[in-house]
């Protein structure tokens, strides 16, 4: 297939021969573009192939053009489709409308800087009448407990909670052996070397192993609130639920946040004895602390109340990941983009409030003296 | 006329549902092909299969003289720039404006200036009848029919030789739907196009189509105009083109002939 011929046959007239088409288009603008637009212009169409809409285009705009600089552009030879086509173009064919590119000016930045500033404190508020709605809803479920959706709790405890164990257990795992390791190197140019299963237990008790459970669960489990809800609330079905008599507060957020509350201490408790253990094999390997006397010690030097230090943060942490998860979803709009987006910023937005509620916790615990 | 589609014993079947078995079809270039049959019986499955988003188990499906099934990536490509396919509820990119919907295919063309793509789709989009305001807008901000309106410009955006169209009066008001019967009459006129479109809707049926196709038990029982489909004698057939809504999309028809 050879392409399109444009020829200047004599002054002021031009001859298209070929198809012309939408790659064309281009090329038919240039060449008309540069014949002199204030004369009368002929364009013979006889020898055209082919005419689609993006050469058709091409040709309007110049006639156009044309008749605004006081000249004239005539096709002759055009066979009954291609004028047809021309015709219809001409109709359809937009206004050309100068339209400058915006650019952002220092006051847009400041608006935009606003905007965000004032989207995220909507957001908090938002997320606080989240968590007004789940008690509302869980205090409606202590007065009817038959409207409770045990199976949709039984479910999401398995997703939230029971799924999670392998990745939770070998992180905690994994930072007990680094703890160790990093203690170790520390401790023995004091002879201290015992010492690391204090430093081991403490940190993983107190910190470590709720915290970073926490930051897990945040991306795993947020992010599947958030799309899960936000693909239903995409698709109508949250509105679906509301026309058909059913809450969605009880139907997706109280057996969400509910599972949370009840998964997340169990998970924090088997990163504590995974870190533990995790601590005590590498102790042995590289520090020659036998099991026995890191049982000992143990039991000695680290008091129980650092378990209860770390694990009453599991349901304050759950209630966050939960509802921000929850309200993400509820913010999906109805295209694919925000789906992507509100996901993303919930995992952003819990793990954050999970370190800030962190902080807040250690300042506390400083202040009580616990 | 030479026909453009060549389906030749198709078989399609998903586990052991037997969507189609053996089923035959041409369309000819520049007719309006409508595809009826009952809820169920593979009418967008034929329309996904002809545009090879659907694997059939044997049969050839052979457009615009390129084989859609043992073709190679650079044929597929080229025939995919030569037709357009809108989808039932336009399938349009939520992330994207209108205009910027109708620009994505005609990026593959190379040396055409950003702000002729531009130009060219707002054309394309006036011809489709949506107003100018509508460029800019997201597709969650149109209404029903817009979108619809919005899917063709897009499916128009090369100028394909073929356009396929899924149920493309579903869900639009009467006013909207006879619209939409006339813009797909009148760029199939301008454009030279060949169109299968797969419909529910009698009066799209009698306005538009120069042939129809009638999909039961699992192949395409018959084929013929409007006139021929009335004087076929098969139960589901009779029961489609004679039955109450027939009568009256003829009937309302035949007074607009008068």
């Amino acid at each position: 297939m050879t392409g399109l011929a444009i020829d200047v046959t004599r002054t002021g007239a031009l001859a298209l021969r070929g198809p012309a088409t939408i790659s064309d288009a281009a090329s038919v603008s240039t060449a008309l573009a540069g014949l002199p637009l204030s004369e009368p212009l002929s364009v013979d169409l006889s020898e055209l192939t082919r005419l689609d809409t993006g050469a058709a285009y091409a040709l309007v705009e110049a006639e156009r053009r044309a008749e605004a600089a006081g000249g004239r552009l005539e096709f002759v030879g055009a066979s009954e489709a291609v004028d047809t086509l021309l015709t219809r173009v001409r109709a359809a064919a937009p206004r050309a409308v100068d339209t400058k590119p915006h650019r952002l000016t220092l006051l847009d930045r400041c608006e935009n800087l606003g905007r965000s500033v004032a989207d995220a404190g909507s957001f908090l508020v938002d997320c606080l009448g989240l968590f007004g709605l789940f008690l509302a809803r869980l205090w409606r479920v202590v007065l009817h407990p038959k409207e409770f959706r045990f199976t949709a709790l039984v479910h999401h405890i398995e997703e939230v909670g029971l799924k999670a164990v392998p990745i939770v257990a070998l992180m905690a795992f994994l930072i007990g052996v680094v703890l160790a390791f990093q203690g170790a190197a520390q401790l023995r140019q004091f002879g201290a070397e015992v010492f690391v299963v204090d430093l081991i237990a403490i940190s993983i008790l107190r910190e470590l192993g709720i915290l970073l459970t926490a930051i897990i669960v945040a991306g795993r489990t947020a992010s599947a609130f958030t799309a899960a809800i936000g693909s239903m609330k995409m698709r109508e079905e949250i509105d679906a639920m509301r026309t058909l008599a059913i809450d969605p507060g009880q139907a997706l957020i109280v057996p969400r946040i509910l599972a949370l509350l009840i998964t997340l201490p169990i998970l924090g408790l088997v990163a504590d004895i995974a870190g533990l253990l995790g601590g005590a094999i590498m102790s042995w390997v590289e520090l020659g602390v036998s099991p026995g006397m890191f049982r000992t010690r143990l039991f000695e030097g680290t008091d129980v109340r650092h378990v209860w230090v770390g694990l009453v943060k599991a349901p304050f942490f759950a209630i966050i990941i939960g509802v921000v998860g929850c309200r993400a979803g509820l913010n999906v709009g109805r295209d694919a983009e925000s789906l992507g987006r509100m996901t993303s910023s919930a995992v952003v937005a819990a793990i954050f409030a999970v370190i800030v509620a962190d902080a807040i916790f250690s300042i506390f615990f400083a202040q009580i003296g616990v | 006329m030479a026909p453009v589609i060549k389906l030749r014993g198709i078989r399609t079947q998903f586990g052991n549902h037997v969507v189609h078995d053996d089923l035959n079809l041409e369309v000819n270039a520049g007719e309006i092909l409508g595809v009826v049959g009952g809820s169920g019986t593979g009418k967008s499955v034929l329309l996904r299969t002809i545009a090879g988003l659907n694997r059939p188990v044997s049969g050839s499906v052979e457009v615009l003289g390129t084989d859609v099934l043992t073709a190679d990536e650079d044929a597929r490509i080229k025939l995919q720039q030569r037709w357009g396919v809108m989808f039932q509820d336009g399938a349009l990119f939520s992330a994207l404006t209108v205009r910027e919907n109708v620009e994505v295919p005609m990026r593959a063309i190379a040396g055409l200036p950003a702000d002729l793509r531009r130009d060219l789709a707002e054309l394309k989009i006036a011809m489709a009848g949506l107003p100018p305001a509508a460029c800019d807008n997201y597709p969650a901000e149109l209404s029903g029919g817009m979108r619809k309106r919005a899917g063709l410009a897009r499916a128009l955006a090369l100028d394909p030789e073929i356009v396929f169209l899924d149920e493309p009066t579903a869900g639009l008001d009467p006013i909207g739907a006879a619209d939409f019967d006339q813009l797909i009459k009148n760029l199939s006129d301008a454009l030279g196009l060949t169109v299968f479109l797969v419909t529910h809707d009698l009066d799209t049926l009698h306005a538009v189509c120069d042939r129809i196709a009638v999909l039961a038990e699992k192949r395409v029982l018959t084929t013929g105009t409007m006139a021929e489909m009335l004087r076929v004698d098969h139960p589901w057939v009779r029961e489609y083109f004679h039955g109450p809504r027939a009568r009256a999309a003829l009937d309302a028809q035949e007074r607009i002939g008068d």
